[in-house]
């Protein structure tokens, strides 16, 4: 049974897709209880079954079998109680920025007043006041990101569900954009899943890493990661914890690159 | 600076085409008939241009004897039957193309009667167009709704098909139902593929009103240089070919600078 102190309980959830006529196992009881304000990574390879699993979250993409249940309700459909960032941004091109940010609050019906209100201290927040007019496409992908994140925070859902959103920034914009992701995540308590696969990102923001397999996606190694906040990452534990999750990944990498190989020598 | 020398460098071909085309004139290598000198044909567009009878204010207004040149009540007739067949065309194509786009059901229903007449140029209704609707301006305006209505349709179609899938999603998970979704997302996403619709559709209404006036209507751009031809005024004809070129020119400014503005955000997109 799920534990009542879960805000996200993932029980025994099996995920198989039909591929070329042939059966992929992407996700193979998987098992996760996470408490409410847990900010969790979930790491691994290219295939190993963390986007399906946070889709899944997400309802984009139910599970097979299993149950997924948030404050004890199963999941049948997205909602704005699970808001997601996106890798490619996915902000609307035809909104400006605050149009984009007001888009969900608009949709619960909120009077104009309030939404005007609320979408101005969520720019300001992210630092986007400056670019409140603007459209997407004049925005860099930091900027973009942020607006996106703004975007979700309107909604006040009490999830955020993350995949790979910094995965496409240089590496300045991403520890600046996690520097401010981790300002708001304690300022909010919000429960976040973020989906990564760069061991660096998942030991500098998470309070647990939770490494998955390649395909089926099992749980490798659920890892609490206890270092005091603000990381330094080049402190001798934190490498000490990248050398080890290092090496996991490897095994798992390797097992992905065998089994392309393999793919293609069939092909 | 660059600027200037673009624009000097893009004058260039036409005034030579004009010299040349003086200098047949000039030497007598060419019949007059067959192809009149460029002053003629200046001289004959003004004579078309300007209003025929001499101006009396008890007939009206000066601004309105202005307008009562040949050249300028054919270039209103041409554009009227234009605007009303456009509007007729693309105001069908365009709920129908929603509903092709969104629905499978829909698409399944109308794409094969679709796909059968859409290959069928415009002009091949004329007999049934006059057998329908006799002469005068609706069978013209007939030919030029069928002129827009495919054009129009067929990117609509695909906006709406080509909508990605990621605004969808985000939609869903922002909780839009399927209202918010048709109207806020699915329909501006599309609006690039509809404007460049509209603007195809315009040019095919352009032509077909050509055609159209030339057999069924007897006013309006391409009825008058059809006439001309009568007298073997091959003046006005190039004249009244010029015109028709400078107004396809002007719509297709007017209707890409419309897009361009309604379309701020698209403009050298490359993410969303």
């Amino acid at each position: 049974m799920s534990d009542p102190a879960s805000h996200i309980s993932i029980q025994g959830v099996h995920k198989v897709f039909e591929s070329g006529g042939q059966e992929v196992h992407a996700l193979r009881a998987i098992d996760l209880e996470i408490p409410r304000g847990q900010f969790v990574c979930l790491l691994g390879p290219s295939g190993c079954g963390k986007s399906t699993l946070l889709n899944a979250v997400a309802g984009f993409s139910l599970a097979t079998a299993g149950t997924i249940t948030v404050d004890g309700t199963a999941i049948t459909e997205p909602g704005p109680d699970r808001g997601m960032v996106f890798q490619e941004y996915a902000l609307f091109p035809w909104m400006t920025v605050e149009q984009n940010v007001a888009f969900g609050l608009q949709i619960k019906g909120i009077d104009k007043a309030a939404i005007e209100d609320k979408v101005a201290s969520l720019l300001a927040m992210l630092n986007l006041t400056d670019f409140r007019k603007r459209f997407p496409k004049d925005l860099s992908g930091g900027m973009r990101q942020r607006v996106a994140i703004a975007r979700v925070l309107a909604l006040d859902s009490p999830i955020m569900l993350m995949d790979e959103p910094f995965g496409a920034l240089d590496a300045l914009t991403r520890r600046n954009l996690q520097d401010e992701l981790l300002r708001i995540w304690t300022e909010l308590k919000k429960t976040i899943i973020f989906v990564t696969h760069s061991i660096e990102e998942a030991l500098y923001l998470a309070d647990r890493t939770v490494v998955m397999t390649y395909r089926p996606g099992t749980i490798k190694r659920d890892l609490m990661v206890d270092l005091e906040r603000p990381r330094d990452v080049s402190s001798p534990a934190f490498n000490a914890l990248k050398k080890e999750l290092s090496h996991l990944l490897m095994e798992e990498q390797t097992r992905h690159n065998q089994a392309e190989f393999k793919g293609a020598a069939v092909d | 600076m660059k600027g200037y020398r673009h624009a000097a460098s893009g004058v260039l071909v036409p005034l030579a085409a004009l010299a040349f085309w003086q200098l047949l004139s000039t030497m007598g290598w060419v019949n007059a008939t067959i192809l009149p000198s460029p002053g003629a044909v200046v001289v004959k567009w003004w004579a078309y241009l300007r209003p025929l009878e001499a101006f009396d204010p008890n007939q009206g207004s000066y601004l309105k004897w202005c307008f009562t040149g040949e050249l300028i009540q054919d270039t209103i007739g041409s554009l009227y039957r234009v605007l009303v067949g456009f509007a007729i065309g693309g105001g069908l194509a365009l709920p129908l193309g929603l509903a092709m786009g969104y629905s499978r059901v829909a698409y399944g229903l109308f794409n094969p009667l679709v796909q059968v007449l859409r290959p069928i140029p415009p002009i091949a209704y004329i007999p049934l167009s006059i057998l329908w609707f006799g002469l005068g301006n609706p069978p013209a305006v007939f030919l030029i709704s069928i002129g827009a209505f495919f054009p129009v349709l067929m990117n609509t179609v695909a906006g709406v098909q080509n909508v990605d899938s990621i605004y969808l999603r985000v939609g869903r998970n922002l909780g839009a139902n399927r209202l918010t979704q048709f109207t806020r997302i699915i329909l501006p996403a599309a609006t690039p593929y509809i404007f460049t619709g509209a603007r195809i559709g315009m040019g095919t209404s352009f032509i077909v009103v050509i055609v159209s006036e030339m057999i069924a209507v007897n006013n309006g751009l391409g009825y008058r240089i059809l006439e001309a031809r009568e007298y073997l005024w091959s003046d006005k004809i190039i004249a009244g070919m010029f015109t028709i070129g400078l107004l396809g020119l002007a719509i297709d400014t007017l209707m890409s600078s419309l897009s361009s503005h309604l379309l701020k955000w698209h403009r050298g997109l490359e993410q969303g």
